[in-house]
């Protein structure tokens, strides 16, 4: 069997930050995994640590800074890493959902998996569209907003038996048939430490760029529907009493307002 | 040309989502010099769609097939209205719901899709959707120029639709290709429950983030005992596996109505504020003054929790720990 884990290296933005144009500076940016997708990870290392030969194979979609981020992926116990890249990729603006479904189909239909994992949606762009999009796209069946994934039935009978993790502390107990597409969301599992060992071995391990000539694609790949016109920051909406003074003169504050409203007596 | 808005549903009841697409949906079509469709799929549909002829509405379509959700009988049906009524937006909730259909539908209508809208226009053609990106830190606006759109709009940013209106509700039959559904809905199942029910408490003391570490849960915990609150959290806490799921506050835990609702180290994500914006006082106590708390709270405490807690456990003769 083969899984396919949709990763993604997002940017968080620091606590104070300028916004130029339609972009924050990069002097503010900071790189890391997309949470969602460390999720979709240690579910993926999961169904190979259950099963005989399962492989996990990485993909991301990225310049070369997005290796690091792979290779997290790679040192948590993926098999294989393949990151997508091209110069038109790298001049394109903000992609929409179906550039994306797009691209990582091309790279379903090369590697032919049984399952993809993909985090419900990434913390920088928010679309949380990607997973769904694609398995329409490639023709898969697909379950959004995965909370529980049931290993075995997925080795053995082909199934994958999840729960969707709907509002207001309700589940919905799904069964969907492979080949299918899961967007994973957060609490799923434990996500691992990767081991010094792991991250050691990830260090040596060749990751796969492929071009978007590789995969059989051109340049339109990257023709978006959508323009990033404007960005800002939001306007503060607070007319929130501010407790001021030091940490003990605050607490002294807080403490009456407590007291006050009538929920902590003396 | 028309707008269509597709209503979320369950268990018989139409969510709070499905009044306030209507009010997004009818500001686009006017915008955009159309009527205002709505469309209401599986389950008990004729009583629905009642409940969705609202003012502003033109057209509500009742489609009966299937009792629950399943996205794989939404794609085909709302496909099939497409069809039928040629929408120029469709209008969908970026619920758990939405989530799990409306990328489909628009993928395979080709149409450009925007998610998680929080306010939307139309303009000669162009579809303008603001919507947030990086944990809501920043707010963008998004164009779209080449139509059919589908777009979906964020719950609690519209106030819901009201009024009886005087639409035109019909059934429309759609003929569902059983070889195409591919998944199963089993059933649902609650979950949380257990010792403590939060939505009961009268004062919460909920953490987030911001408490760094297990260990440093003892410092709340202390908290908790000083003043008699009832311990919640925000989502990480609990995904951490710090505390149970039936702590948690949300649109994916509990709705939580206190007297008072004290944010300890809570950003304040939509997500977050959802469950807690019923609370009647809000206080935040949180290091970063831009945080996103602060919009809804009455009361703000800009400093290290760190510091301010074990103050707060001594101003009510509790002892705080060593963290």
């Amino acid at each position: 069997m083969k899984v396919l884990v949709t990763v993604k290296e997002v940017a968080t933005v620091e606590e104070d930050f300028e916004i130029s144009g339609t972009e924050i500076e990069d002097t503010y940016l900071d790189y890391d995994l997309n949470e969602w997708d460390d999720y979709a990870v240690e579910a993926g290392v999961q169904l190979s640590e259950a099963g005989d030969d399962v492989e996990v194979v990485a993909v991301t979609v990225g310049p070369e800074r997005a290796e690091e981020t792979i290779r997290m992926a790679l040192a948590k116990g993926a098999d294989r890493a393949v990151r997508v890249w091209d110069d038109d990729l790298a001049d394109a603006g903000l992609l929409d959902v179906g550039s994306k479904a797009e691209l990582l189909a091309a790279v379903v239909e090369a590697e032919d998996p049984d399952i993809v994992l993909s985090g419900v949606q990434a913390s920088d762009d928010n679309f949380g569209a990607t997973g769904v999009a694609l398995a329409e796209t490639v023709g898969f069946e697909w379950a959004a907003v995965v909370n529980a994934l049931d290993t075995e039935k997925v080795l053995e009978e082909g199934v994958a038996s999840v729960h969707r993790e709907l509002e207001g502390g309700v589940e919905e107990l799904t069964d969907v048939e492979l080949p299918a597409v899961l967007t994973i969301q957060t609490g799923i599992n434990e996500p691992r430490y990767a081991s010094l060992r792991g991250i050691r071995q990830a260090q040596s391990k060749e990751i796969d760029v492929q071009t978007l000539a590789d995969l059989g694609l051109d340049a339109s790949v990257a023709d978006s529907d959508l323009e990033l016109t404007a960005m800002y920051e939001p306007e503060s909406e607070s007319d929130a009493q501010y407790l001021e003074g030091d940490a003990s003169e605050q607490a002294a504050a807080l403490a009456d307002v407590l007291r006050e409203k009538g929920v902590v007596g003396e | 040309m028309t707008v269509l808005a597709v209503a979320d549903h369950r268990r018989g009841e139409l969510r709070d989502v499905s009044y306030e697409l209507l009010t997004a949906g009818r500001e686009l079509a006017d915008a955009a010099g159309t009527d205002l469709h709505a469309a209401v799929i599986s389950g008990d549909v004729d009583s629905l769609a009642d409940s969705l002829n609202r003012e502003g509405v033109d057209q509500v379509h009742a489609v009966p097939n299937g009792e629950e959700f399943n996205h794989d009988v939404y794609v085909q049906a709302i496909e099939a209205l497409a069809a039928d009524i040629d929408p120029e937006v469709l209008v969908l909730p970026n619920s758990v719901n939405g989530l799990d259909y409306a990328p489909a539908v628009a993928s395979r209508l080709g149409y450009t899709y925007v998610s998680d809208a929080v306010d939307v226009d139309y303009d000669g053609g162009t579809l303008e959707v603001a919507r947030e990106m990086y944990a809501s830190k920043v707010e963008t606006t998004v164009e779209a120029d080449e139509g059919p759109f589908a777009v979906s709009v964020r719950g609690g940013e519209w106030p819901a639709a009201e009024g009886v209106g005087d639409a035109d509700v019909s059934t429309f039959e759609v003929s569902i290709d059983e070889d195409a559904v591919r998944s199963t809905v089993r059933g649902f199942e609650e979950v949380g429950g257990g010792d403590v029910d939060i939505s009961e408490a009268n004062f919460l003391v909920s953490i987030g983030r911001g408490i760094e570490e297990e260990e440093n849960l003892e410092l709340i915990e202390a908290l908790v005992e000083a003043t008699g609150a009832t311990l919640s959290s925000s989502r990480p806490i609990v995904d951490n596996g710090w505390l149970p799921k039936n702590r948690q506050v949300g649109q994916s835990g509990k709705q939580v109505t206190p007297d008072v609702y004290l944010a300890i180290g809570i950003s304040g994500a939509v997500q977050h504020v959802a469950g807690m914006k019923g609370a009647e006082t809000i206080i935040a106590v949180n290091t970063d003054p831009d945080a996103p708390i602060y919009d809804i709270a009455d009361y703000g405490v800009v400093g290290d929790l760190f510091e301010v807690v074990p103050a707060l456990i001594e101003a009510f003769g509790g002892e705080p720990p060593n963290v």
